[in-house]
């Protein structure tokens, strides 16, 4: 079907992402997602301009966040009418605040906006336990000083221990990176495959940084130029050193670290990003969430495929008709699997009803730019980090180019989407 | 922060006992788009008007001298702001009295932050015509170094040709506070070139900012003098293109919003920093904006005696001062969307030490002089075009970067200069304006030091 309007990329900032309790461990989501913001304003000269509309979130959000993306609005150089929504659909916010805003300018809704994602493992809300804090609301509402200490008096010292936010799915009690050993398992992702992919990320990503290639997607932060969890001399060799963290084969090397970062991409209606003199990069073409059903034995992070079958079918596309692939790299073996799911006739045929297989793709035209393996993943950003570099490497290769971006998220979740270049 | 010593000899104490030493206390100087509040006299010492149409034309009320002629010195009942003396159409030597005459009693009347501005032909014929030209820039010069209470002495040649509406934004620049560092120099001012598609330029006096509606390039633009150079551009209405490394993004972000402008990260020795900023702008405001200005500010120093210095930091300087600016300006010239406009503005920074040499830094005085003979080159060759090529020549001016020299020395850098302090990033700044103003058309091939004439060099 086609859209009523475009909505297209005019372009994207993002902080350096940072390893979780380095350069940015005293810094929140609020000033992480601000700093990108801040950046992109001064990318595009949007100071004191009123946006139609900013949508961005957080993974691991304290409860003062709760107005997080407006408040960074108002702490931003942008107008302070400027509204702004709070969305969240775990690793997959930031693409899926992205296509928010881009729906609303392709309906008319809106004209110009910024998608977008922040997170901050570093400054993690910690939480009180369940008996303190029934504890402590008990003594809110008891009126008298007696019921108040009456109330008190219920903690107990094992009360006061504090809760760190746990990476575990709720459903099955496994970690992200456990589900993921099972997946590889499954799928038969070697060792050797996965520090292959880790190497090429790092390599690539090094090389993209050299040529200068984030000078207009990346705004230095709190003395940070660069990503700070990029090797850019790592090998496959160093990588085969490291001890397996999940499983049999899935290692520190090979799975996203714990980051910290924010990014933000500026989407604009075509005419209108013509009128005000800005550029515009890529197109959204078109979009698609799916989900699994992990509790009941689907691979975690698979759903991706799915969403990714579903959206080609809508357009009429075929997984080979892009010039680029932009995988988010959640663990090597997540991509790896991703790639042998649409190869294989099985998996097409019995979970996507597919009669051929979707296909292998040309490994040369995935993460070009490096991944979140090299790049660092902070959950929220990493959508709005994607499809900023995306779009670039589109509009590089001219008008038309095509490409396919995918965010696999906790909860068996995925989100994908269709860019063009302009 | 200022170290111990330093905060004890700016206390009053420390400063009454400096006071004895000989070291008295700087004075605060007017600064901004700012006139003398006194008087300001007038004088004609050959018959030419121009001096007292430009005055008229800034709506500069002048009045008359009084004259040193006889046998009492007249005395100035009141203070007087600033004197302006016309010394067009002077060719002898026993002319030259008559600026004595108007001086003698006019110095010593002068205010705080007052003005002597004087005013002659630049191209003159004749073996005693020429003399007499060059020694009103050795009275010039003179008078700088004695004037007191940050008052200063500049003048200004003129070409043939050149009319009040040429002469106005120099009148200005020097009568007003944006002067403040630029004492005992002098520099030419021409006619006008005829432009046909020249944009009218705001009036004297009118509302109008005067950048109002131009794009202004910085360079080195996230800190010290480059972030001065853009805020000061854009008081005076540009809209700014603030560049500088990507690993000073963050500083430059900041900027660019405060100036309501954008941010270009982008290394200036990269092969394509020409066809980059262009990109910038013409992605930004559009297919058809230009450049009216550009300001390679942008500048390094490795210092090292001459003995200690490799080739690396030789490279790494000459690349960055004087290599990148030779390479961005034709691209910015061939006409290409983003390009410079006709009738655009170049502006580079020398230095006192490109002038006159500094030791240990014979890679930043290679560079600095550099830009003084890139900015005698490219002048003519784009006169044509209505395009003006000036630089500044920055003295001591207090930065991050000069706060970082022991204080001792530093302070001896302050006081070597007819102000007796250092000058501020503001004064770089709004001497860059002066060339960037539209009304500055006739300013071309220009170097002015922005020193409060300090001892070395010419």
């Amino acid at each position: 079907m086609p859209l009523p309007r475009s909505a297209v990329v005019v372009g994207g900032n993002r902080t350096p992402f940072a390893k979780a309790g380095g350069a940015y461990a005293a810094a929140s989501n609020l000033d992480l997602l601000t700093a990108a913001l801040d950046g992109l304003v001064a990318r595009f000269g949007l100071a004191g301009r009123e946006l139609d509309e900013v949508a961005a979130g957080a993974v691991l959000k304290h409860t003062r966040d709760f107005n997080l993306t407006r408040e960074a609005v108002l702490s931003s150089a942008l107008a302070p009418t400027t509204p702004a929504v709070d969305l969240q659909q775990a690793c997959g916010t930031g693409l899926e605040a992205v296509v928010y805003i881009a729906n609303k300018i392709a309906l008319g809704q809106a004209e110009v906006g910024i998608g977008g994602g922040v997170d901050s493992a570093s400054d993690a809300p910690i939480a009180v336990s369940e008996g303190l804090r029934r504890a402590l609301l008990a003594a809110n509402r008891a009126k008298t000083l007696p019921r108040r200490l009456q109330a008190l008096a219920g903690i107990r010292p094992s009360h006061l221990a504090p809760v760190a936010p746990q990476v575990v799915e709720p459903r099955t009690g496994l970690s992200m990176g456990e589900h993921q050993a099972r997946t590889g398992a499954a799928w038969g992702i070697s060792r050797a495959a996965q520090d292959e992919l880790a190497a090429v990320s790092h390599h690539n990503l090094a090389a993209a940084w050299s040529s200068g290639f984030f000078d207009d997607l990346v705004t230095p932060y709190l003395g940070v130029a660069r990503d700070t969890i990029l090797r850019p001399d790592t090998s496959v060799e160093k990588l085969a050193a490291l001890k397996p963290v999940f499983g049999d084969t899935m290692t520190a090397g090979n799975s996203t670290a714990l980051t910290d970062g924010a990014a933000a991409v500026l989407l604009a209606e075509q005419g209108w990003a013509e009128a005000n003199g800005l550029p515009a990069l890529a197109r959204v073409v078109d979009a698609q969430v799916a989900a699994v059903d992990h509790p009941g034995g689907d691979d975690l992070l698979l759903a991706p495929a799915h969403a990714v079958a579903r959206l080609l079918a809508r357009q009429g596309m075929a997984l080979g008709d892009f010039e680029l692939y932009e995988l988010h790299e959640a663990f090597a073996s997540t991509v790896l699997a991703t790639l042998k799911a649409w190869e294989s006739a099985e998996f097409c045929s019995t979970r996507l009803g597919l009669s051929t297989p979707l296909g292998p793709i040309d490994t040369d035209r995935l993460n070009i730019t490096g991944s979140s393996l090299a790049t660092g993943h902070p959950f929220a950003a990493t959508g709005a980090r994607i499809v900023a570099t995306a779009a670039k490497l589109l509009h590089e290769r001219g008008g038309g180019a095509r490409g396919l971006v995918s965010v696999c998220a906790a909860g068996g979740q995925g989100v994908v989407a269709i860019l063009e270049a302009v | 922060m200022p170290g111990l010593i330093e905060r004890a000899f700016y206390s009053r104490g420390g400063q009454a006992v400096a006071g004895r030493l000989g070291l008295p206390e700087p004075p605060v100087l007017r600064r901004g788009r700012v006139l003398p509040g006194e008087p300001v006299v007038r004088a004609s010492l050959a018959g030419s008007m121009l001096a007292a149409d430009t005055l008229e034309l800034l709506g500069v009320v002048a009045t008359s001298p009084l004259l040193d002629d006889g046998a009492e010195l007249p005395t100035y009942p009141e203070r007087i702001g600033a004197v302006v003396v016309d010394a067009c159409g002077l060719r002898e030597i026993g002319q030259l009295e008559g600026l004595r005459a108007v001086l003698r009693p006019a110095v010593r009347a002068l205010a705080g932050s007052g003005r002597v501005v004087l005013l002659a032909d630049a191209e003159v014929e004749g073996v005693e015509a020429n003399a007499v030209r060059q020694a009103l820039d050795g009275i010039n010069r003179t008078v700088g170094k004695e004037l007191r209470r940050g008052a200063t002495a500049n003048l200004v040649y003129v070409r043939p040709g050149t009319a009040a509406a040429d002469l106005a934004s120099t009148f200005s620049f020097l009568l007003e506070g944006r002067s403040a560092f630029v004492d005992g120099q002098s520099w030419t001012v021409g006619p006008a070139p005829a432009l046909l598609s020249a944009a009218p330029a705001a009036a004297p006096g009118s509302d109008s900012p005067p950048l109002a509606g131009h794009i202004v390039v910085v360079t080195g633009a996230a800190r010290g003098i480059g972030a001065q150079i853009a805020t000061v551009a854009a008081r005076d209405g540009a809209t700014v293109v603030g560049v500088d490394m990507p690993a000073a993004g963050e500083a430059l972000a900041a900027l660019a919003n405060r100036l309501h402008g954008t941010a270009l990260q982008l290394d200036i020795t990269a092969a394509d920093a020409g066809e980059r900023i262009a990109a910038h702008v013409a992605t930004r405001y559009g297919a058809d904006a230009r450049i009216h200005g550009i300001v390679h500010n942008a500048g390094i120093t490795r210092d090292k005696l001459l003995a200690n210095t490799d080739a690396q930091r030789w490279a790494q300087v000459l690349e960055v001062n004087l290599a990148a600016e030779l390479r961005i300006n034709p691209v910015l010239l061939d006409g290409r969307p983003g390009g410079l406009a006709e009738g655009g503005r170049i502006v580079g920074i020398a230095s006192t030490s490109g002038i006159a040499g500094n030791r240990g830094q014979a890679n930043y005085a290679a560079s600095k002089a550099g830009v003084v003979g890139l900015v005698g080159a490219e002048a003519p060759e784009l006169a044509g075009r209505g395009i003006t090529v000036n630089a500044v020549a920055p003295g001591f001016i207090e930065t991050d970067m000069t706060a970082k020299i022991p204080f001792v020395q530093r302070e001896v850098f302050r006081r070597t200069n007819s102000l007796g302090q250092g000058g501020q990033p503001v004064d770089v700044a709004e001497t860059i304006g002066y060339f960037l103003d539209p009304a500055s058309a006739g300013v071309s091939g220009q170097v002015v030091r922005v020193c409060g004439q300090n001892l070395v060099g010419q």
